[in-house]
This record gives C-alpha cells, sequence and structure tokens, in this order.
C-alpha cells in the first residue's frame, strides 16, 4: 500500500485540521528570530535599535545585541539622559525587557518619563489577546475569492504590526501612556534601596558597582536571557540602561578627585559588564559624566573597554548658543568608538563633525555644515 | 593570513624566524587585524599556539579565523590552540560564586597588586604542554614550536595591574617561550597616544609600557590613524625616514587587499555576507602601517628602515 501523500513532508507528527495547509518552511537559519531585532548586513551580528534612527546609522544599522554603547555625557545631562529614554522606549515597543540602574532618581521616576511612541494605529498591544493564529478553520462568509493567499493573516493590525518595524519615532512632548509601559517588564536597581553588603568585595570593584553587576547576572540567569541557555522558550532581549555611572553616588571618587584612590573600579566594572553581554542576549546604554573626569588616560581606557561609544556637547549656556553658524543645532556628537565585531573591518559612514538637534519628532544626527 | 604582509615580513608558514618578540602597538586606531593575520599564520605553520584572548568572546576571533581559512574549534579539539577566554573567566572571579571553575589564570583580577603570577603559569603550561600531549592521545599530533599570542596587554593596565607587573609579566613569557622554547611571542599592546597633553604621570602607565615592551621586542609593527583624518580615496604612499610623509603621493599601490584569498570560506554562518566578494566598494584606508626595527641581533634586514605603507581593506 502506497503511502498517503498527505504524509509525505509533514515535519511534525500533528494532524492539522483538513482545510488548512500543512506544509511549515523549513527553517534552515539557525539565526533566532527574535521582535525588534534584524542582522546586520555586514558581518550578521543581531542588532536592536537605539530609537534614534541617526544613531542606529552611526553605528551601522543598530547596536549589536551583546555590545555596550558609552554615552558621554553633555554638562546638563540633558540630551545623554534623553537618548537614554529613546532607547528604553525603543525596549518598551518592541516589547524587550528592561533593566534600569540608578543611583540618583528613581527607576520608576526615569521609567514614567519615556516618550510616546508614534505608532500607526491607535490600537494598544493588550497581552492577554492571543493574535488570530493561521490554522484556525475559517468563516465561509469571510473567505476571499481574489485574495485568497491572504486569507490566513491575522486580520487585526494590533501594535505588534508595528513593532516588526525597526526603530520608531517619539514624540517628546509627550509621555508614553501607562497602558503601554506597563506592557513591558522592568526590573530595577536603586542604589538607595539596595541593602548595602558587609562582606568584603572580592576585586577592586567598589561595593556598589559588584551589588550591580551581581544582580544584573541574577536577572540574566533567572529570565533565560543566557545564551547558553536551553531553547525551550521563546528568546527575547534584555535592555540595561544604566545613567550616570562613575558619579559620587556611586560611591566612586573618579569624578571628584583628580588622583582616585579606586581608579580602577569602573573600569573594572566595565570589564565584567563587557564579559557578561557577551554571553547573554542584552544591549547596555550607559551615560558616564565624563566631564568630570580629569583622568583622560582613563576615560580612554573606559572607551575601549566599551564597544560604541559618543560623546555630546550640548552649546546650552555656552557661547556657541548665541553663535549664528550653530542656530541650528543643538550640540555636536563625537563618535568615539565604534566596533569591529566579527569582521576585520566595516564600511561605515563618515563621522567627522557631526551636530544633533533634539526636534519634537525626531532626533536628528547630521553632519555639520559650515554654511558659508 | 594576509599574503601582502607575510611578503614584506618574508615569512610564510613554512618559514619564519624562531625565538621573535613581535609587539604590535596602535596609536588611536586599531590593531587587532594583526593578531588574526599571526593567528592563522602560526595556526597554518602548525605551531602550537597559546592565545591570550582578554578583550574578545572566543566566538569573535573564531568568525574570523574562519573567513582566513582556519577553524579555532577545531584546533582547540586537536590540542593544537589553548585558549584562555579572559572574559569568560573574569565573570567568576567578579562574581564570587560557591562553586571554584575555571583556570585561577584571571585571579588577578582580585589584587592587582599582586602581579600576573597566575598568568604567567598559565601560558606555561599552555606553552609546553606539547611534550606531553604527543604521547597522550593515539597518533597525537607533534606540533612546531610554540607561540604566545596576547590580546591585548593594555587592558590589564586599566583593570589595575602596574605597568612594572605587565612588563614582568612579559620578559617571563619571553624568557619561556622564545629562549627556552624556541618560539615566537606576539603582543598587542594599545595606547591613547595623545603626547601633547601635559601627563602628570597620568598617562605613565601605558607609555611606560609601550616603551618597556619595544625594548624587549625585536620587532615592532605599528598602526596608526592618517595624520589628516580618515580618508575615502586610498593612495598609495611610502615614504622613507620616519619623519616627513607625504599624503597623496601615488606610487605605487600598497594594499593590503584582501582579495588575495578569493575562496569563499567552506561553511559560511547562516546571515553572514562572506568578507570577500566580487564587488568592489571604494577601498579607504584605516591607518598606516609602520615597521620599525629595534634590535638588529638578527642578521635579517627585512627591508628599508622605517617605510611605511598605507593600509586598506578592499571589500
Amino acid at each position: 500500500m502506497a503511502a498517503p501523500v498527505s504524509t509525505v513532508g509533514k515535519p511534525s507528527a500533528e494532524r492539522l485540521p483538513l482545510n488548512t495547509t500543512s506544509f511549515q518552511k523549513k527553517t534552515r537559519t539557525k539565526l533566532i528570530s527574535i521582535p525588534g531585532t534584524r542582522p546586520s548586513v555586514q558581518n550578521g551580528q543581531l542588532l536592536v535599535s537605539t530609537g534614534v534612527t541617526s544613531l542606529d546609522y552611526l553605528l551601522g544599522g543598530g547596536l549589536a545585541v551583546g555590545t555596550v554603547l558609552l554615552v558621554e555625557e553633555d554638562r546638563y545631562d540633558s540630551y545623554s539622559r534623553m537618548i537614554l529614554k529613546y532607547f528604553l522606549a525603543e525596549g518598551v515597543v518592541c516589547r524587550h525587557e528592561l533593566f534600569v540602574a540608578s543611583a540618583q532618581d528613581n527607576p520608576d521616576d526615569i521609567l514614567q518619563e519615556l516618550p510616546a511612541p508614534i505608532l500607526d494605529d491607535v490600537a494598544i498591544h493588550k497581552p492577554v489577546e492571543q493574535p488570530r493564529l493561521s490554522c484556525e478553520p475559517q468563516d465561509s462568509l469571510d473567505a476571499m475569492k481574489i485574495a485568497w493567499r491572504y486569507q490566513n493573516l491575522p486580520k487585526v493590525q494590533s501594535a505588534l504590526a508595528s513593532s516588526s518595524r525597526f526603530g520608531h519615532y517619539y514624540d517628546v512632548s509627550k509621555t508614553m501612556e501607562p497602558e503601554i509601559r506597563q506592557a513591558a517588564k522592568c526590573h530595577r536597581f536603586y542604589l538607595t534601596e539596595h541593602p548595602t553588603q558587609s562582606p568584603p568585595t572580592h576585586s577592586t570593584m567598589l561595593e556598589s558597582y559588584s551589588a550591580l553587576l551581581k544582580s544584573l547576572q541574577e536577572v540574566i540567569n533567572s529570565e533565560g536571557f543566557d545564551v547558553a541557555a536551553p531553547m525551550s522558550k521563546s528568546r527575547n532581549i534584555l535592555r540595561i540602561g544604566l545613567p550616570s555611572l562613575g558619579s559620587a553616588l556611586w560611591g566612586d571618587d573618579l569624578s571628584c578627585h583628580d588622583n582616585p584612590r579606586n581608579g580602577h573600579a569602573l573600569a573594572t566594572f566595565f570589564y565584567g559588564l563587557r564579559a557578561m553581554l557577551r554571553s547573554s542576549l542584552a544591549v547596555a546604554v550607559v551615560t558616564v559624566p565624563s566631564h568630570l573626569i580629569q583622568d583622560r588616560a582613563l576615560m580612554g581606557n573606559i572607551t575601549r573597554l566599551c564597544d560604541n561609544a559618543i560623546a555630546l556637547e550640548s552649546f546650552k549656556g555656552s557661547e556657541r548658543e548665541t553663535n549664528p553658524l550653530y542656530k541650528d543645532y543643538h550640540g555636536l556628537l563625537h563618535v568615539r568608538q565604534v566596533p569591529h565585531l566579527n569582521c576585520l573591518a566595516s564600511k561605515l559612514p563618515d563621522h567627522k563633525d557631526l551636530a544633533f538637534k533634539l526636534k519634537r519628532k525626531q532626533f536628528t544626527i547630521e553632519r555639520f555644515e559650515d554654511g558659508l | 593570513m594576509f599574503t601582502e604582509l607575510n611578503s614584506i615580513l618574508n615569512t610564510t608558514p613554512d618559514s619564519f624566524t624562531q625565538g621573535e618578540f613581535i609587539l604590535l602597538s596602535d596609536r588611536q586606531s586599531d590593531a587587532s587585524f594583526l593578531i588574526h593575520h599571526f593567528l592563522s599564520l602560526y595556526l597554518r605553520a602548525r605551531c602550537k599556539v597559546c592565545f591570550l584572548g582578554l578583550v574578545q568572546s572566543f566566538n569573535h576571533y573564531s568568525a574570523i579565523g574562519q573567513r582566513l581559512g582556519v577553524s579555532l574549534t577545531q584546533a582547540k579539539e586537536k590540542g593544537q590552540l589553548v585558549f584562555l577566554e579572559g572574559l569568560k573567566e573574569s565573570l567568576s572571579v567578579l562574581i564570587p560564586q560557591d562553586t571554584e571553575t575555571g583556570t585561577r589564570a584571571m585571579d588577578f583580577l582580585r589584587d592587582p597588586a599582586v602581579g600576573l603570577k597566575s598568568l604567567y603559569e598559565f601560558v606555561r603550561s599552555g606553552a609546553t604542554s606539547s611534550g606531553v600531549g604527543g604521547r597522550e592521545a593515539d597518533g597525537g599530533e607533534e606540533w612546531g614550536p610554540p607561540v604566545l599570542l596576547v590580546d591585548d596587554l593594555s587592558v590589564l593596565l586599566s583593570l589595575g595591574v602596574s605597568a612594572g607587573a605587565a612588563l614582568d609579566f612579559s620578559h617571563y613569557c619571553r624568557a619561556t617561550v622564545c629562549s627556552q622554547l624556541q618560539g615566537n611571542v606576539v603582543m598587542l599592546a594599545r595606547s591613547d597616544g595623545r603626547r601633547e597633553e601635559e601627563e602628570d604621570g597620568d598617562d605613565e602607565g601605558s607609555e611606560r609600557l609601550l616603551r618597556g615592551l619595544t625594548h624587549q621586542c625585536s620587532l615592532t609593527l605599528q598602526v596608526q590613524g592618517l595624520p589628516t583624518g580618515f580618508c575615502r580615496d586610498i593612495h598609495g604612499q611610502k615614504c622613507a625616514g620616519g619623519g616627513d610623509k607625504a599624503m597623496n603621493s601615488t606610487n605605487r599601490r600598497n594594499s593590503f587587499s584582501t582579495k588575495s584569498t578569493t575562496k569563499e570560506p567552506p561553511s559560511l554562518l547562516p546571515g553572514h555576507r562572506a568578507l570577500f566578494s566580487s564587488f568592489t566598494f571604494p577601498a579607504f584606508p584605516f591607518g598606516l602601517l609602520s615597521l620599525l626595527h629595534v634590535t638588529t641581533d638578527h642578521h635579517v634586514s627585512i627591508s628599508p628602515d622605517n617605510t611605511s605603507w598605507v593600509l586598506s581593506c578592499q571589500k
């Protein structure tokens, strides 16, 4: 007896309802597909968007998963904080998980100030509602006669569809609605609330940095962001935001003294952070008040320990604010470092003379042309 | 492995000088591509390689090595490559676990004042185990002279190790690997190179390390950015004498073209584009490579002193 034709080519033993196709495309690639990410065209790295599309372009398409972006703060920490908020807001829209650690502001306050995303439709993603599966039997009334190939696609265009785009735009005059924000899972680390541990640190790192690293590792291991974890459930990305790391509130005298006692504590922390991120599905954006750090060599070391590094210099309060040359911009942006990951060199856009401007719906970064 | 660099240095996988200490340094640039070159060169030369990967993960080197034609995973399995994954080992030190796993090589993170003795012990065991390995497995392969590659040494300074301790470590490695075992040592040391700022002993660490290493080594390859900055069009540049560099002089194209290796890597990871592709991109130089000969106790005079080449990567 010949085997029935319908069983040939079926990858699984399950029998699906008769009136739907049982053909499933066998994926050949081992690349995991996570919403909000895309592979880089240069080296195949998995990229996430920083929330600022022009910054994505500068970094070679986006932030590679497993890397750190260092943002050297401007003097008033306004634009660097804005970039951090864009980064976290992008995580909410893409339904990634967030981790915010702060010594000064309560992480909840930071999360409440995220800018509102500009979505194509007004539908808010409700976590309980499942998208319609294609194997549900269709009503004969809904059967399409001409566009029958599209019959099995979900009919409701929810916020899920807009999150399949890479990079979104935000309206900074409005804050994100609580329903959207609460749909994202967020982990917090607030240094003042963290219990101080008395056991001595095992390295040159400060207690606060050790505690932060430990807390990060616990989240990564427990929530399954470790790359080595079994692929049983769907994978997600962890977005880590660390505002004002290295400031005096972390217990670090790097930004207070010319010859700090623990000069290497912050560098050791960045080394540990790099080690942790390389083996997990996480991305970190760290802002450092580099204008307070006198030791330029130390900043150079820290920059080399991070993969991506940019520095912001705002015109606010300086004489450049009234300079007609700079009237179109809010500040200058310097790209200190971009990574060469898994490849020898990459073709990157020109990084000289960049200026940024924060508009209501867009944070633009462009080449500074002194209009003559 | 870049064949042009091999021809400049007069090395091939079959013949290279033994007992050499090669220093790779860069100023405001990235010389790590040289590490990949030497790694693939020595693996092809069937040497026993001990690699201290302190700044990147194993997968990074493995992915690039695959495109350069060597398989690091295979070399590790066969015992040819001993790889220290510094990042992974450091986590068990920085975040104390209950169980002690891994090597003790990164123990200097606990207390950098102690020095790099445990790291040196790792190197010594990695480089000298070739004698034992031949007898262990049946048909154990005989490897060539041991080679030590360090990427990179200056990160140790960021982690609190003193320049003196790092220089001691490099001296011990050189004594063991170069003199005793007649192998080679390749180390990468990076610096900012901002000499014009007033140094109140701030940068004394990395500059002192660089000067000390330059004294110890037999060959220095220095990579630095172009003085005028990033430039899109390549111009071949050859200048004699370290001082004056004439930009925009096109004598002949001295570029490290990666087109020399035209065969595709055998198993392309999904989603990756081959580094060597058929359509031409405009070549852009990303730095200057200078060859400086420090000691002449070797007889060779490989090329005229202090010539510089413009590097480019043609995709």
